[in-house]
């Protein structure tokens, strides 16, 4: 059933989380907070080389240590042939998964996990991590992509050989793959042109930060079962990535999900669960696990850094005839950068006759990269939207008005081939125009910019239920993990579906053994998919609902009417009985056939793309080179805001997120290879006196696949900030930053360097 | 019959470089079957690494997804998220 | 090396606990008195996520160390609330929806009503600065600084909670 256009009572408004006061209270349980009775502490020997050969590794000396119960290195895990599988997010390849947790034969990265012990305490198992003898033979390293690429580049993988090029190469490379896409034919289309923007642009790799460490409780009984404890963006992926890589059956996992502090992709994957899971084999005994914010930083992905070359052609009238871009991704030590995802971003929201997009995934000696918010795109965004922004200027043209005119609709073929139906990005441009913002004046010295993002958003498998307790109250389940409000969006779908007050619905998260499948949590689905699949199990038991009704008054089924929160007779003919509410329709429910409720699992499809465009004011400190954030309005096309708050709150979250990706945050390396600044004092994300209010604005453009009519939103706004930003400082100083961050040292070196030109202006 | 574009590069190895085919199929299952056929390789390449975008829309994983003779059929490669 | 008894005062109660030397007072609250509301984020001081009040005053727990606490007064998160009622730090969070994975929430909390307790009618400006030592990576702080303000007015009497 389809509630687009139905007069909403629950859906839309805004009531408190179901879970909200255990997490004001401090009683929610996260991933490091579990405990268990002769629980011992894991801890990870880690490489302090970027790149080495693994000559041999004793153990000796720290098995003897009293208090340490067990070590492991990869040797204690299943040996896996190079295998792929889409089990989780997007291809995994498991060999790979594998030797991140425990190294094989070589140190990819600083940090990459070598060995791990279990201690009887946090001390003893520091202590124990120190007694591990590792032999290395260090090796070359390399860690930026035009180092990587280079004829001369250490090779990390010897094995590896660059797919996608034809013939296939004999010598192995660290170009993973290289992807192209093209439309129509660019050469020509630049040919044509009357004005030709282009310019090289770069990334530096970011972390997703999440305030929450990677951290999980694990325990494997002697009889092959195990429990697991952890945060994720999906338990049944950590289920199957446990299953995988240490050769357990599904059913003899379970994994319970414990709140999770944050992930933003970064936590779609498994490090600790199978290391704590081998540790607990041999010890015998729960083994916790928690990372340090410096294991954070220097062994969970982070997102790729990048090299750009982006250029644009247009007729002197606007219209845009060509668009060229090549993009080169870090993938860290495996294979797997965002390239794909990239390539089809950048260019996904305009309508440009001829285009010719390729892209490299490069390997270096670094963390593998993991997702974050939209990968890929918003790297590929910071080039392709300051080059609209040179492109509006050389015109003369608005630069809404020069997106306006080039803007995708419904019909429009992309470049990468799908044509884009239901879209809202014309709308979502128009409110931008219309904004207050856009039209207040500046004062000198500031300067406003805009950018605009694309993103799929994906559907997918997802299992939720619905069941009526005795009394009548409701209990909602998802099967998957809430990272940011879903609860409360999937309980307010079941509450308004059954005619009843969101607050008499009360939605959890059942572990891998007590609920269907559901695919993870990410790629904006989840009040999408599982909104969709809730709602479907809602209407199932209004429909049984009916059917008791109909029972007890002993009238057909189609005589009986559900409103409200109560079955009605349908008209005066089915017969004048008084509406039964869920409470008396439950005391009844053994009479009627049993308990009530549902379970169902979809594979939903026609997830709706999302479209975003940011307005950021800025004023630049000459004397520091600090940018500031005046004012900032970002707008996105959400479908429909199933709970505003939240909508508004993953806008203004990832909104912040792209200002810090744009002004600060950055993976700095030393001339050894290893990250200096593995910690948030140094790794600097924007705090609260960074920004000002973040106003966002919900442009609503129903997606007519959802029964409420919702489009993913979570990961759209993390693409505009970093282009709108550098069009701003651009705006407020006359010069364009190509490279990110726009931290103060190179933007008072921008300043620096163009002052004589500027002076003589 | 129907047109189908498969879009990036990664298929065209197995292809021979052909990026638009037809095909006798009229569901996604079918279409991995009979490319399978045509081309060793390309059908478990398809079904493991694409979606498919039948009319605009984006279906990640559906044997039974249809598409008639005039649909716009393009294989894109599989879109994870975070 | 034997551990140290330590005595004090936490969340109204009075506390006796055993710690190593080197253990910090968010391991001891976590580990030895079992009060994991405060969240280890970063251990060096940087994220807020640990925050407790000692004597009156706002710190960060990772930096002080278990013995420390000898003699003094703590407050965490598990005593904001009096019994079920919230404090209005924490209502106001709620209502404005000023937190999403709510793992730095226990530390925002403390923070603010630390704030509160000092300044009860701060200025936008001052409580984003005093809040800068609590990172939070999912709300963009928006609703985070509303609740605050909004919380302040309810304290000072000026509107209904």
């Amino acid at each position: 059933m389809n509630y687009i256009s139905s007069d909403l009572k629950v859906v839309g408004s805004r009531p408190i989380r179901p879970d909200g006061v255990e997490k004001v209270t401090g009683r929610a349980q996260f991933g490091a907070d579990m405990r268990m009775a002769g629980m011992l502490w894991g801890k990870v020997l880690r490489s302090p080389h970027a790149h080495a050969k693994i000559v041999s590794i004793d153990t000796s000396k720290a098995e003897k240590m009293p208090g340490v119960k067990a070590v492991v290195t990869s040797k204690d895990l299943p040996h896996i042939a190079n295998e792929e599988a889409f089990v989780g997010e997007g291809p995994m390849n498991f060999r790979d998964l594998s030797r991140n947790c425990l190294a094989w034969d070589k140190a990819l990265y600083e940090g990459h996990a070598i060995a791990a012990v279990a201690a009887t305490s946090q001390s003893i198992a520091d202590a124990a991590i120190e007694q591990i003898e590792v032999k290395y033979e260090v090796l070359p390293y390399c860690i930026d992509v035009e180092d990587a690429m280079a004829d001369n580049a250490p090779v990390l993988h010897e094995d590896l050989f660059t797919a996608g090029v034809e013939p296939k190469p004999t010598r192995p490379s660290n170009i993973a793959k290289v992807v192209t896409f093209k439309k129509g034919d660019a050469e020509a289309g630049f040919k044509d042109a009357d004005v030709v923007v282009e310019g090289r642009y770069t990334t530096k790799a970011v972390h997703q930060a999440y305030i929450e460490p990677h951290a999980c409780l694990c325990s494997y009984n002697a009889d092959g079962q195990v429990m697991i404890y952890s945060s994720s963006q999906g338990h049944f992926m950590v289920r199957a990535y446990c299953s995988k890589l240490l050769g357990i059956d599904l059913a003899n996992i379970r994994a319970v999900p414990m709140e999770i502090g944050g992930g933003f992709g970064g936590k779609t994957l498994v490090y600790l669960e199978p290391v704590a899971i081998a540790l607990s084999k041999k010890a015998g005994r729960p083994v916790k696990m928690q990372m340090t914010r410096d294991e954070v930083f220097r062994a969970s992905g982070p997102t790729s850094g990048a090299t750009m070359d982006v250029k644009l052609g247009a007729k002197k009238d606007g219209t845009i005839v060509a668009a060229k871009q090549v993009l080169k991704y870090q993938a860290g030590a495996f294979p797997g950068s965002p390239i794909g995802p990239g390539c089809m971003c950048g260019f996904a929201m305009y309508d440009i006759p001829n285009v010719d997009v390729v892209g490299y995934d490069v390997v270096s000696n670094r963390p593998k990269v993991a997702a974050y918010r939209a990968p890929g795109a918003p790297i590929s965004s910071w080039a392709v939207e300051c080059a609209m922004d040179d492109l509006a200027r050389k015109l003369g043209k608005d630069p809404i008005e020069l997106r306006e005119q080039n803007g995708a609709r419904n019909g429009t073929k992309t470049h990468y081939g799908p044509t884009h139906q239901n879209i809202g990005f014309l709308e979502t441009l128009k409110a931008a125009k219309n904004h207050p913002h856009w039209k207040a004046p500046l004062k000198p010295g500031q300067g406003r910019g805009i950018a605009c993002g694309f993103w799929f958003n994906i559907g997918g498998e997802s299992t939720a239920g619905c069941h009526i307790a005795e009394d009548g109250t409701v209990v909602a389940t998802s099967g998957n993990p809430d990272i940011g409000g879903s609860r409360a969006s999937i309980g307010m779908m079941v509450a308004e579906v059954l005619g009843v007050p969101a607050e008499r619905v009360r939605t959890i998260i059942p572990d891998t053994s007590s609920i269907n499948f559901s695919f993870l949590t990410g790629g904006s689905r989840v009040t999408f998919a599982t909104g969709m699949a809730a709602t479907q199990a809602a209407e199932r038991v209004v429909e049984d609902l009916k059917r008791r009704a109909a029972q007890i008054w002993e009238i057909p089924v189609e005589a009986v009417e559900w409103k409200d929160g109560k079955a009605y007779p349908a008209g005066s003919n089915a017969g004048a009985f008084e509406p039964l509410d869920l409470a008396s329709l439950a005391l009844k429910a053994g009479r009627t056939g049993g308990p009530i409720g549902s379970e169902l699992s979809v594979n939903a499809q026609g997830a709706g793309p999302g479209f975003g465009v940011h307005i950021a004011d800025v004023e630049v400190d000459h004397e520091t080179g600090a940018v500031k954030i005046l004012r900032y309005t970002a707008i996105q096309d959400v479908g429909k805001a199933i709970h505003p708050s939240y909508v508004e709150g993953q806008i203004q979250g990832g909104a912040t997120q792209g200002i810090g990706w744009a002004l600060n945050e950055e993976y700095i390396y030393d001339a050894k290879g290893k990250m200096d600044n593995s910690g948030f004092l140094d790794y600097r994300v924007p705090v609260a006196s960074d920004v000002p209010m973040i106003e966002a604005v919900m442009v609503e453009v129903p997606n007519p696949r959802h029964p409420f009519g919702a489009r993913g939103v979570g990961e759209v706004p993390i693409i505009p900030p970093m282009a709108a930003i550098g069009n701003a400082v651009c705006g407020a100083t006359g010069l364009r930053l190509y490279d990110l961050p726009m931290s103060p040292p190179k933007v008072r070196a921008a300043l620096d360097a163009a002052a004589p030109k500027l002076a003589a202006e | 019959m129907p047109k189908v574009l498969i879009s990036g590069s990664s298929c065209q190895r197995l292809t021979g470089g052909r990026t638009e085919l037809e095909v006798a199929a009229t569901t996604f299952r079918r279409l991995v079957l009979e490319l399978e056929q045509r081309f060793p390789g390309l059908g478990k390449q398809v079904e493991e690494g694409m979606a498919v975008a039948i009319d605009g829309e984006i279906f990640q994983d559906a044997y039974s997804a249809q598409f008639g003779a005039d649909s716009e059929v393009v294989l894109i490669p599989k879109i994870g998220g975070g | 090396m034997a551990k140290h008894h330590v005595s004090a005062v936490i969340n109204g109660e009075p506390t006796e606990f055993l710690c190593e030397t080197q253990q910090t007072m968010l391991d001891v609250l976590r580990d030895e008195i079992g009060l994991t509301g405060s969240k280890e984020g970063c251990a060096s001081g940087d994220c807020g996520a640990c925050s407790i009040i000692v004597d009156g005053r706002l710190v960060c727990s990772c930096l002080m160390l278990g013995c420390e606490a000898e003699g003094t007064t703590v407050t965490t998160i598990e005593g904001i609330a009096q019994g079920d009622h919230l404090h209005p730090v924490q209502q106001k969070f709620l209502e404005h929806a000023a937190l999403q994975c709510g793992f730095c929430t226990p530390g925002l909390i403390v923070a603010s009503k630390a704030l509160l307790d000092e300044n009860p009618n701060p200025t936008e400006e001052e409580a984003r600065y005093w809040l800068a030592g609590n990172l939070c990576r999912c709300t963009g702080y928006d609703k985070v600084i509303r609740a605050v303000m909004d919380a302040a007015a309810v304290m000072r009497g000026e509107k209904a909670a």
